[in-house]
C-alpha cells in the first residue's frame, strides 16, 4: 500500500501548474495565519495564566487600529485570492475555438464517449497532447461528474442539458477518470481512465476500426428522423436551411408561443440545436410556422449527439435529396411520455 | 461600583440555605409525566439533551461503518448498497437530529431564559411542542432506516432521489419535514423570548454574546428552514405523484432543486457554528476573567455572518454549468463571510490578551475549538476562490472542510457549553482531569481523522465512493485510526458525566466566578421558576469583579 502511496496529483494538463500555483499562495496564506493563531493562543495561554485567584485583570474595550487591520488585511487577502481564482477560472471555463469535440454521455454507472470521427469507447478516453480537447457531456439519466483531477478540471453531467469542459494535455500517459457525483449503487465503480497519446499514435487510434463517422450516423437519422422531409434546403422547404447554421445568431420570431420583438437573435450553439430538436417550440425561427413536432423521448443522448455532430457538419448545397420509402414521421409514432417514466 | 443584580451576593446567600438544599428545577417532581409533559424550558432542555445524545451515538456508529469500510481500497466490510445507506443516514442523523438542535434546542432551552432574567421561554407549550415535533420526526426517520433505509445522500440530489431512488426516500422525507417544524418553532420562540422577555435594565447591548448569537441562529431557522420544507415537499409530489419539477424527462429542472436545497442548506450550516461562535465567547470571557474584546462588533459579525449566510448558496453549484458571471458573483459573497469569522477568532485571542487564563475542561475544549475553527474557515478560502474549487469540489478536502468546520467547530462548541452549564444543570462538579483528557483526545482524534482528507480531496479521491484505488489507502488508514480516538474521546464523558450526576461533589452557584445572571443570580441547579426576584441589570456584561465565591474547582 506504500507503493503507491503519493502526496500530490499528477500535473497533465496547460491548466494544472495554474492551479497549483494558486493552490499553493492559499495554502501559504492560510499555514501563515494557523500558524499565527495556534502560536498566539498557546503563548496567550501560558504567558498569561491565572496566577493569583485574586486578580482582575484590567478591562480592554477595544483598539481601533488593530481593529481596523485585521477587517481589512483579510479584506484584501480575499480580493487576491478572488481575482486570481477568477483568472483561473475563466481559463477553465473558456475553451479555445480550434477545441478538438469530444462527446460524453453519463448513465449509470458507466461513461460512453464518441469521438466525430466515430470512434466510440466506454469508461476510456483516447486524446492528442498538446491539442486542446473540449468534452461536451450530458447524462441520461441521474447527476454525475466527469472529473479529472490530472487535469485539475471536473464537469457535472446534468441530464437535459449541455455542458462542457476543456483542457490540454501535456504528458503522455494513462490518468484517472472519476464520477464525482454520487449517482447510486455503483458511483465508486463509474471510473475509468484518460489515454494522452502522441498525435500520431491518436490518428492510428481513430482510424482503427472505426465505425463510420458520428456525422454519418447523424446523416443516417437525420433521413430516418424525417428531418429531411421539412429541412430540405431548397424552395420547397417547410422548415429553415441549417446548412452552415451552427455558431450563427438567429433571429428568432416566438419562444415558447410569446411573441418576440423583431431584433431577437439566438445564438446556434450546441444546447441550441438539442433544444431545437427536443422543444422546437422554445425558440421559433423567423419566417416560420412553428409545426415541428417534437422529438423527446424517440432519440437517446447518443442519436441526439449524431444529429447535431450532422448539422454542425452541413455546408452549403449538402442537404440530402429526400428518399421516399423512408418509414412515416416520426411525429405519429410520438407516445405519452408519461407512459415511459418509470 | 453598580452590582448586577439587586443585591445579588445576599440573595444568593439567603437562598443558597433554603432553596439549594430543597427545591429545584431536578427534585420537586419525580413523576415521569412530570419530564414528559414539562413545560419548564429546563427539562425541556434536559429532554433534548439525553435525545440528541442518543441520535449522536448512533449517527457515530454509522460513521463507524464509513471509516471501517474505508480501511481498504476493497469494498468488502459491507455491500455498496449498504455503504450509501450508512454515509447518509450519518449525515442525515448528524446534521438533523444532533447538530442543528444541539446547542439552541439543548443550550439555548436552557440558559437563555436565566441568561435574560426570565422564568421561562415567551411561549413554553410551544416549546413542549418542539420537542414532541423533533420526536416525532426523529420516530419517522429512524422508521425509514429500519425499513430499509435511504441511499440518496443527505442533500437528495435530483432526479437521483425523485425518480431513480428505489429506497424510502419519501418518508424519510416526511421524517424531516416534521422536525424541521421544530426547528422553525424553537428559532420563533426564541426569537418572541429574547424581545420580550429580558429582565429591567438588560438592553440589547448588555445581552451576553451567547444570547446575540442564538438570536442570529433564530432568525436563520426562521427563515430558511421553510424553504428546505418545501423543497423535500416538491421532491416527495415528483416521486409520488409524478410532476414535473426537477426531473428533465418530466419537463422539470435538476439544477433548479439544488438551488433550493443549498438556500436552506448553506445557512443550516450557520445555524450550527454560530451558537458555537456564542458559547467559545461566554467561556474565553469567564476563564479569562475579561470583558469580550470588541463587544459590539463581536455581536454584529454574528448577525452579518447569518445574513451573509443567506446569500452565498450557489457556492455548492460551481461545476453544475452554472453562467460564470453568477459563479463570480458568488465566489465574491463567499468570500464576505471570512471577514466576520475573522474578526471574531482576532477579538478571541485578544480578550486572552493580559487576562487571566485558567484551564478548566470548557477552556481546553474552547482552544481545540480556535484551533479546528480556525483551520475549517480558512480552508473554506479554497473552495470560495473559483480556481481552485473546480478541481476540489465534491472530493474529500470538502469533507475535511466541513468537518472542521461543523465537528471542530459546532460540537468542539457545544462540548464546551455542556462542560461549561453542566454544575449549572446538575448542581454537580465533575472530574476535571478526565474532562480535560476527553478534550486532549478529541483534538488529537479529530486531526488525525480529518487532516489527511485534505491530501485525499487534493489527489482528487471522489466523495461518497465505497471502493477506491489503492494509492489513497495510506491516507485512508490514518483516517479510520483516528475516528477510532475519536469515538474514544467521545464516549469518556458519558462515564465521567454519569459519575457526576450521581456522585459528584457539590457545585457552587457560580462556579467559575462567572458574571452573567444564569450564574450570580439562580442556584445550582437552578429552583423550578430560575429567580426568587427578578433580577435587574445595571450594567455591561463580563464586568468581572472579586468574589468570595469565586473559587474555582480542580
Amino acid at each position: 500500500m506504500f507503493d503507491e502511496f503519493k502526496w500530490l496529483p499528477e500535473q497533465a494538463s496547460t491548466i494544472a501548474p495554474e492551479v497549483d500555483m494558486l493552490m499553493l499562495f492559499i495554502v501559504v496564506v492560510t499555514v501563515f495565519i494557523t500558524a499565527a493563531v495556534s502560536i498566539l493562543t498557546i503563548v496567550f495561554a501560558v504567558k498569561f495564566r491565572r496566577k493569583s485567584e485574586t486578580y482582575i485583570p484590567a478591562p480592554m474595550h477595544g483598539n481601533v487600529p488593530l481593529e481596523i487591520a485585521w477587517t481589512f488585511i483579510p479584506v484584501l487577502i480575499c480580493l487576491v485570492m478572488f481575482s486570481w481564482g477568477v483568472k483561473v477560472y475563466s481559463n477553465i471555463v473558456v475553451p479555445p475555438v480550434d477545441s478538438l469535440d469530444i462527446y460524453a454521455v453519463g448513465r449509470q454507472w458507466m461513461w460512453k464517449v464518441q469521438h466525430p470521427e466515430g470512434q466510440r469507447e466506454i469508461n476510456t478516453l483516447h486524446v492528442p497532447i498538446g491539442r486542446p480537447v473540449k468534452i461536451t457531456i450530458t447524462s441520461e439519466d441521474v447527476l454525475h461528474c466527469f472529473s479529472l483531477p490530472a487535469f485539475r478540471v471536473k464537469q457535472d453531467a446534468v441530464p437535459g442539458r449541455y455542458s462542457s469542459l476543456w483542457f490540454e494535455a501535456t504528458k503522455v500517459g494513462t490518468y484517472p477518470l472519476y464520477c464525482s457525483e454520487y449517482c447510486g449503487t455503483e458511483h465508486s465503480r463509474m471510473i475509468g481512465k484518460v489515454i494522452v497519446m502522441e498525435e500520431n499514435d491518436y490518428q492510428n487510434w481513430l482510424s482503427s476500426g472505426a465505425e463510420s463517422g458520428q456525422a454519418l450516423q447523424g446523416r443516417k437519422l437525420f433521413a430516418k428522423l424525417q428531418c429531411v422531409t421539412c429541412h430540405t434546403g431548397n424552395a420547397q422547404a417547410k422548415a429553415p436551411n441549417l446548412e452552415g447554421i451552427y455558431r450563427k445568431h438567429i433571429p428568432i420570431s416566438h419562444m415558447n408561443g410569446k411573441k418576440m420583438p423583431e431584433s431577437t437573435i439566438v445564438y446556434a450553439d450546441d444546447a441550441y440545436l438539442r433544444e431545437s430538436i427536443l422543444y422546437p417550440n422554445a425558440k421559433v425561427a423567423s419566417g416560420w410556422e412553428s409545426i415541428m413536432p417534437t422529438y423527446q423521448g424517440l432519440v437517446t443522448e447518443e442519436e441526439l449527439l449524431q444529429v447535431i455532430a450532422y448539422i454542425k457538419s452541413l455546408n452549403q448545397g449538402q442537404t440530402p435529396p429526400r428518399v421516399d420509402n423512408t418509414p412515416t414521421p416520426a411525429a405519429i409514432q410520438y407516445k405519452n411520455l408519461n407512459n415511459e417514466v418509470k | 461600583m453598580s452590582t448586577i443584580s439587586l443585591e445579588p451576593k445576599t440573595l444568593v446567600a439567603e437562598n443558597n440555605q433554603v432553596v439549594n438544599e430543597s427545591v429545584n428545577f431536578l427534585n420537586h417532581d419525580h413523576s415521569v409525566s412530570s419530564w414528559l409533559l414539562s413545560l419548564d424550558h429546563k427539562r425541556i432542555g434536559i429532554l433534548y439533551l439525553v435525545t440528541i445524545t442518543l441520535m449522536f451515538l448512533l449517527g457515530g456508529i454509522l460513521a463507524g461503518v464509513v471509516r471501517l469500510e474505508l480501511l481498504t481500497p476493497k469494498g468488502d466490510f459491507v455491500a455498496s448498497d449498504t455503504y450509501n445507506k450508512s454515509f447518509t443516514a450519518h449525515g442525515i442523523i448528524m446534521l438533523f437530529f444532533f447538530l442543528i438542535p444541539s446547542i439552541p434546542a439543548v443550550l439555548g432551552n436552557f440558559v437563555i431564559p436565566l441568561m435574560i432574567g426570565a422564568k421561562d421561554v415567551a411561549f413554553p407549550r410551544l416549546n413542549l411542542l418542539s420537542y414532541y415535533l423533533y420526536l416525532i420526526g426523529g420516530v419517522i426517520a429512524l422508521t425509514a432506516l429500519l425499513l430499509g433505509g435511504v441511499d440518496t445522500g443527505w442533500t437528495f440530489y435530483t432526479p437521483f432521489s425523485s425518480t431513480y431512488s428505489n429506497s424510502y426516500v419519501s418518508v424519510m422525507a416526511i421524517g424531516l419535514f416534521v422536525v424541521g417544524f421544530s426547528s422553525i418553532l424553537t428559532g420563533l420562540n426564541f426569537i418572541i423570548t429574547i424581545h420580550r422577555m429580558r429582565c429591567p435594565g438588560l438592553t440589547w447591548f448588555r445581552l451576553p454574546l451567547f444570547i446575540w448569537a442564538l438570536y442570529a441562529t433564530s432568525v436563520v431557522q426562521l427563515l430558511g428552514t421553510p424553504v428546505i420544507a418545501v423543497t423535500l415537499g416538491l421532491m416527495v409530489v415528483e416521486r409520488t405523484l409524478g410532476v414535473g419539477i426537477f426531473d428533465p424527462r418530466l419537463g422539470g429542472d435538476p439544477v433548479l432543486f439544488q438551488h433550493l436545497f443549498w438556500f436552506y442548506s448553506h445557512p443550516a450550516v450557520y445555524i450550527m457554528i454560530l451558537p458555537s461562535l456564542g458559547v467559545i465567547s461566554e467561556v474565553i470571557a469567564t476563564f479569562s476573567r475579561k470583558n469580550l474584546f470588541g463587544y459590539k462588533i463581536m455581536a454584529f459579525s454574528s448577525v452579518s455572518i447569518a445574513v451573509f449566510g443567506f446569500i452565498v448558496w450557489a457556492h455548492h453549484m460551481f461545476t453544475t454549468g452554472m453562467s460564470p458571471y453568477a459563479a463570480m458573483v458568488f465566489s465574491l459573497l463567499t468570500f464576505s463571510v471570512a471577514i466576520p469569522s475573522g474578526i471574531k477568532v482576532f477579538s478571541w485571542l485578544a480578550t486572552m490578551y493580559n487576562g487571566s487564563i485558567s484551564y478548566e475542561t470548557p477552556m481546553i475544549y474552547a482552544f481545540g475549538f480556535l484551533g479546528l475553527f480556525t483551520v475549517g474557515g480558512l480552508t473554506g478560502l479554497f473552495l470560495a476562490t473559483l480556481g481552485t474549487d473546480i478541481h476540489l469540489h465534491d472530493t474529500y478536502f470538502v469533507v475535511a472542510h466541513f468537518h472542521y468546520i461543523m465537528v471542530g467547530g459546532a460540537i468542539m462548541g457545544y462540548m464546551a457549553g455542556i462542560h461549561y452549564w453542566w454544575p449549572k444543570i446538575t448542581g454537580k462538579l465533575y472530574s476535571q482531569f478526565w474532562g480535560r483528557l476527553s478534550a486532549g483526545i478529541i483534538f488529537i482524534g479529530f486531526n488525525l481523522t480529518f487532516f489527511p482528507q485534505f491530501f485525499l480531496g487534493y489527489l482528487g479521491m471522489p466523495r461518497r465512493y465505497h471502493e477506491y484505488p489503492d494509492e489513497f489507502q495510506v491516507l485512508n488508514v490514518f483516517s479510520t485510526a483516528g475516528s477510532s480516538i475519536l469515538a474514544i474521546g467521545y464516549i469518556m464523558p458519558l462515564f465521567y458525566f454519569g459519575h457526576s450526576f450521581f456522585f459528584g461533589e457539590k457545585a457552587d452557584d457560580n462556579v467559575y466566578g462567572a458574571t452573567t445572571i444564569d450564574w450570580t443570580s439562580t442556584t445550582s441547579p437552578p429552583s423550578p421558576h430560575n429567580f426568587e426576584k427578578t433580577p435587574v441589570v445595571t450594567e455591561e456584561p463580563y464586568h468581572f469583579r472579586l468574589k468570595e465565591s469565586a473559587v474555582v474547582s480542580h
